[in-house]
This record gives structure tokens, sequence and C-alpha cells, in this order.
């Protein structure tokens, strides 16, 4: 099954038809995952901020670690499930929109950072634990963190927006292409 | 009796631009989810230390000082964006009850947070690697900055739903 059809049969779903139709449930979802921006992002701009020397840098990086990013996946953990479910009631549209897939990217590029942080960074920490300034490494990952995430908040919001929309057309090919439009059967 | 002054609004020039744009509004709009995050940053790193959360070896004066100019910087840059996307639609905004409760929270959130949350804050120990336990006095103004925040962004949310 191709993730084209996964898509058209979650929308064909039950539960997609009542989440997408019901007046209060998907406004409550939306709103859940634009309020705990203020909590996953927040705290990711203030462990980004402190990586590149901007704020608390008095504070050591590894006890900013320990008592903030937790917070952080705590915030992920909603910003997962509603976003899941933001998807779930408009399932085709948001697959072949080019802002959720530029999302998509961003977010993976997001993670790779995060990955490569905290596998081959963070373990080195004790020699610049303390430091106000931060070897290259930390504050790359700082850097890289602040301008993705930036950019997923703006690719997130535009997906509402149906500019480069599959059934608005002629759409540049490069839209076509990248929102994986298909043609209709008798065209 | 506000309705003369919201239709004014209307013939705003930097309303007039928003509207005869395609990519204004949503533009603005992105940015003021980005500063958004930001404020969020900045009163949750100070509000859940207030809680006895988050930085706890940490003095909260010290965590609110360095927090400061990312709060009044979050600030400035929602009321900056804010004021265009309430022109593009200001006659709208009136006859929406979300904006009435966003603009009431706000400036009660605003009104808290520069006087009430500050003097709660100031009142706070400041000896440098000493943590202090946080009092109630704390707890109760770090909570009610969350409640305070949280509802202006859920309202100003919600303007655009109804």
């Amino acid at each position: 099954m191709s993730l084209l059809a996964f898509c058209e049969w979650l929308a064909a779903t039950e539960g997609c038809t009542t989440l997408r139709e019901s007046l209060f449930l998907y406004p409550l979802v939306e709103s859940s995952h634009v309020l705990f921006l203020l909590l996953f992002v927040g705290m990711t701009v203030i462990w980004d901020l402190r990586l590149l020397g901007v704020v608390l840098t008095d504070v050591p990086v590894t006890e900013m670690a320990d008592r903030v990013l937790p917070w952080v996946r705590a915030g992920f953990v909603v910003m997962v499930i509603t976003g899941v479910l933001l998807v779930y009631a408009i399932p085709v549209r948001t697959y072949q929109s080019v802002w959720f897939r530029a999302k998509a990217i961003f977010l993976i590029l997001a993670f790779v950072n995060i990955w490569y942080f905290h596998r081959k960074v963070l373990p080195n920490a004790a020699t610049w634990d303390r430091d106000a300034r931060l070897p290259w490494v930390a504050r790359r990952a700082g850097l890289a963190s602040i301008v993705l995430w930036a950019l997923i908040i703006v690719a997130g919001r535009f997906i509402a927006y149906n500019w480069y929309d599959c059934d608005i057309q002629p759409q540049p090919a490069f839209v076509n292409w990248f929102a994986g439009c298909v043609a209709p059967p008798n065209q | 009796m506000l309705l003369p002054f919201f239709e004014w609004c209307e013939t705003v020039w930097l309303g007039r631009v928003v509207v005869g744009s395609l990519w204004l509004f949503p533009v603005i709009e992105a940015v003021h989810l980005l500063a958004l995050s930001v404020l969020g940053g900045a009163i949750l790193i100070v509000d859940l230390r207030m809680l006895g959360f988050g930085l706890q070896r940490q003095s909260i004066r010290s965590i609110a000082r360095q927090a400061r100019p990312f709060l009044i910087g979050a600030i400035v840059g929602l009321i900056a964006t804010g004021i265009p996307l309430f022109l593009s639609e200001p006659t709208k905004c009136y006859y929406n009850n979300a904006f009435w409760v966003k603009m009431t929270a706000l400036a009660a959130a605003l009104l808290y947070t520069f006087t009430i949350r500050a003097t709660a804050i100031a009142a706070a120990s400041d000896e440098p690697g000493t943590p202090v336990r946080e009092t109630a006095r704390q707890m109760v103004a770090g909570a009610l900055s969350i409640a305070l925040w949280v509802t202006v962004a859920a309202a100003g949310r919600w303007i655009g739903f109804s």
C-alpha cells in the first residue's frame, strides 16, 4: 500500500470524519498544538541559547540538560500526540502539502542534530561544562536547533494555507513533484 | 461605543497593505508564533523555578534577570506583529468574543508580570550557590503567571476559529 493509499484509507475511517467535523475537537487539538509551543519550543530556545552562550551562562550545561530537557521532552510528547491527530483529521491533503513535507524534512534534520549532539558532543561536556562560551560543536548544535525549529513553526503554520494545494492547478512543476500530486485518472 | 474606533482602524494603511497581500498575513502570523515561543521560554524557565521545578539549584532572581531581555523582546515582537494582524480585520475582531478575552487577559498578564510577579521575584533570596526553597508566595506567583499567559495564547488562537 502506498502512503497516499494509506492516507485515503485513513480519510475513510470514522474517527477521521468525527475529528475533522467536530465543532470543538479539532480546534481543541489545534490549540493544544499551538499552546505547547510555549513549553516545547520555549524551553528548547532557552536550552539552545545556553549552548550559544547567550543566556544562563552561569549554569553548567549538564545541569541544564538534567533540569530543562525533561520539560522539552514532555512538551514534545504532547506536540507529537496533537500533531498526529491533526494529520489524522486531514490525511490526504496534509500528505500532499508542500509545507507539511518541508516540515517533515526540517524535523528529520532537527533529529539528526539532536542525535549527533547527544551522541558526540554532550558526552564530552566535562571539559567545558561550566564555560560561558562553549566549543563550536556545541554552539553549532544550538544554532542549528533554533533555525530548524523556527522553520518547522513557519512551515507548520503554512500547512493551513492552500496556495500550493494539488487541487488548485496549474501549479509549478516543482510543486506538483514535491507535493506528490497525482493527475486525476481521466487526464 | 468603541465601534467607531474599530471602524476607523479599518482605514489605517498598514491594515490595508496586509489585506492586499496574499503572503503578508500568514508571514506576520508565523513571526507572531515565533515570538510566542520565545515568550514561552522566557516565562516558563522562571515560573517553573518558582514552582520548584526546572533549574532548582539556581536562584529565582538570577534566572529572572537573565530571562528578562528575552521576555521584553518577545513581548515587543508579539505586539509589533499583533498590530498589523489586528489592523487587517478590526471590525471582525470587534464582534469576536475571543478577541476581547485575549485583550483583557493580555492587559492582566502584562500588568501582573511587571508588578506582582516582578515583586515576588525581587523578594526572592539571591545568594549565589545556595538555592533557597521557594515560598508559597513564589509558587502562587509562578502558577498565576502560567495561567494568565496560557489564557492569552489560547484566546488568541481561538480568534481564528470563531
